[in-house]
């Protein structure tokens, strides 16, 4: 099947800052494409390309195959996008907001008011649906935006930064819609909370410099990280300089870090060393509060690519 | 053109949810009220017209219309709402004839509540109506091009006092092309041809004609072009606020 969202080698330059140099990417429906990056890495000003906010000094964006740029109109039929921080009229109420939103994008009478009132009971509005939008609290102010981009049911959704702004219970509740939605849709989020990346994205990709730095699915990624597959142990100190010189005898082991009550054993390879250590604890008869396998870090991930990649990094 | 009727509604309806709009309307009319009754000497002219009213409308526009249209397109810089506009499936020329029209609308109602000097001249004498039907038209489609600038103008900056200073000093510039303050300012250097043309373009001498109640497709056709002029500046520029 042919990808929802085609970006191709889009380059924007701001004066003397080249905001974004060269990025490509496809998300085909049912994938959800965690944009990562640091701050002023590019994400948002790649989100205005693709969404025909910002012209591209070079490279275009095809969504559902129509041209950005050639064709903007029939592209943004197709997707809904919230720009970062979910801007929206603040004189308005919720309701006459996405009802203007409804209208604009061609509905009326009771299916525009079935459409708003689906979207405000998707994004949790209903209770504010009467209050001018400038009273509202960020998290409320977010949603609304959330609300205006979901509206239509577009193929396609983009958003910038959906959750940033709320607190813990919206987050997950924001997450599981983008969960929900997933299937039928393509849709790109971009965020700079690892844990987002986890939690509903398919694929990933990291930005640094106006450059993509990596490519893959959460798990690929945290296999890049030099926590992968380090056993850690957990117990008092007393215990784990005991048990140090063992664990770096084993056969497998390149390297034994200590932390403060933990204990990182670092594999040669691809070496499995969970159940040769889990062996030589039971041997020894000490007691540990936990024995585990890192999956890696995102968090080691990102900081490398984005601090080292002045060379250009890897695709 | 449905989604242009419904960009239109939402702006002129952003004007009266905020008190901005009553106090423009008061403002407009207790001016237009001194400035006709006071300086034109409406009463003591023995006359039942309403010249000293509209003698004044030109002046009035060049400070309230610039208001009117200040936040246009500033407002949604500023507040990044014109990110959301326009990533919605439409072109930026629907949005800028929605806004223009949608100002145009504000104005013709503070215009439209102007009635009760009209009603005074008819109770006072018989005026020659069509005089004054003529002067309201010409005082709208005028207030259309001081409006055309303004919106031009708000897309400039994203700030809108900076946009009001703007249009107000380009409508100034149209306002009193033709008088003779600046005509013999140019009369010594210009040729003859460009001293027709700047004579042409005030706004001043244009309404006079038409509040006459000659109503010239001159006159009315300058307008308009005014109108079109900056509004094509006005997509040109919001498609240049893209590229930047």
């Amino acid at each position: 099947m042919a990808a929802m969202i085609e970006v191709e080698g889009l380059a924007k330059r701001f004066g003397a800052i080249q905001a974004v140099s060269g990025i490509s990417l496809e998300v085909r429906k049912g994938e959800v494409l965690g944009f990562l990056g640091p701050n002023g890495a590019g994400k948002s000003t790649t989100m205005k390309m693709i969404t025909g906010f910002l012209e591209p000094d070079a490279g275009t964006a095809r969504v559902c195959g129509f041209d950005i740029q050639k064709n903007p109109i029939e592209a943004k039929r197709h997707f809904g996008y919230m720009p970062e921080g979910a801007p929206s009229y603040s004189e308005m109420t919720p309701l006459g907001f996405l009802g203007f939103i409804a209208a604009v994008r061609g509905h009326s009478g009771a299916e525009a008011d079935a459409r708003v009132r689906k979207a405000a009971g998707r994004t949790q509005l209903e209770r504010v649906l009467y209050q001018p939008i400038e009273t509202l609290s960020r998290g409320y102010k977010r949603r609304v935006g959330l609300a205006a981009a979901l509206l239509d049911d577009p193929d396609v959704l983009i958003l910038d930064e959906p959750t940033d702004g709320l607190d813990p219970n919206q987050k997950h509740e924001v997450r599981a819609l983008i969960q929900e939605m997933a299937a039928e849709k393509a849709i790109i989020i971009s965020t700079h909370i690892l844990e987002e990346v986890d939690a509903v994205c398919s694929r990933a990709i990291i930005i640094a410099r106006g450059r993509i730095v990596a490519d893959g699915t959460p798990e690929e990624l945290e296999a890049r990280s030099n926590h992968h597959n380090v056993v850690s142990i957990t117990a008092t100190n007393e215990t784990l300089v005991q048990l140090k010189a063992s664990i770096e005898a084993l056969n497998g082991v390149a390297r034994v870090d200590m932390e403060l009550r933990r204990l990182l054993a670092v594999p040669d390879a691809n070496a499995n060393l969970l159940d040769g250590i889990r062996v030589l604890v039971r041997q020894k008869g000490v007691s540990v509060t936990d024995i585990r396998l890192e999956r890696g870090r995102l968090e080691d991930v990102f900081r490398a690519v984005t601090t080292t990649s002045e060379a250009g990094g890897g695709r | 053109m449905s989604t242009t009727l419904t960009l239109f509604r939402r702006e002129l309806a952003s004007y009266f949810v905020t008190p901005v709009a009553y106090v423009f309307i008061v403002i407009f009319l207790a001016l237009l009220g001194a400035m006709t009754f006071f300086l034109g000497g409406f009463f003591g002219r023995g006359e039942a017209d309403l010249a000293p009213f509209f003698a004044f409308h030109p002046w009035l526009y060049l400070l309230l219309v610039p208001a009117i249209s200040m936040r246009l397109w500033s407002d949604e810089r500023k507040s990044g709402t014109i990110e959301m506009l326009l990533t919605l499936p439409i072109s930026p020329m629907q949005a800028v004839i929605a806004k223009f029209f949608a100002a145009w609308a504000f104005a013709a109602i503070a215009l439209a509540l102007t009635f009760p000097f009209w009603l005074t001249v008819n109770y006072l004498g018989s005026p020659d109506n069509g005089v004054i039907v003529a002067g309201y038209l010409g005082s709208l489609i005028m207030a259309g091009a001081y409006l055309a600038i303004g919106s031009c103008f708000s897309t400039a900056s994203k700030n809108q006092v900076i946009a009001f200073v703007l249009a107000v000093l380009v409508s100034l510039i149209f306002t009193v092309a033709g008088t003779p303050l600046v005509l013999e300012f140019i009369s010594g250097w210009a040729p003859r041809a460009v001293i027709d043309v700047v004579a042409g373009l005030s706004f001043l001498a244009n309404f006079e004609a038409i509040s006459k109640g000659v109503l010239d497709v001159a006159n009315l056709f300058y307008f308009i072009s005014v109108i079109a002029l900056f509004l094509f500046i006005n997509v040109v520029l919001v498609n240049v606020l893209k590229a930047r």
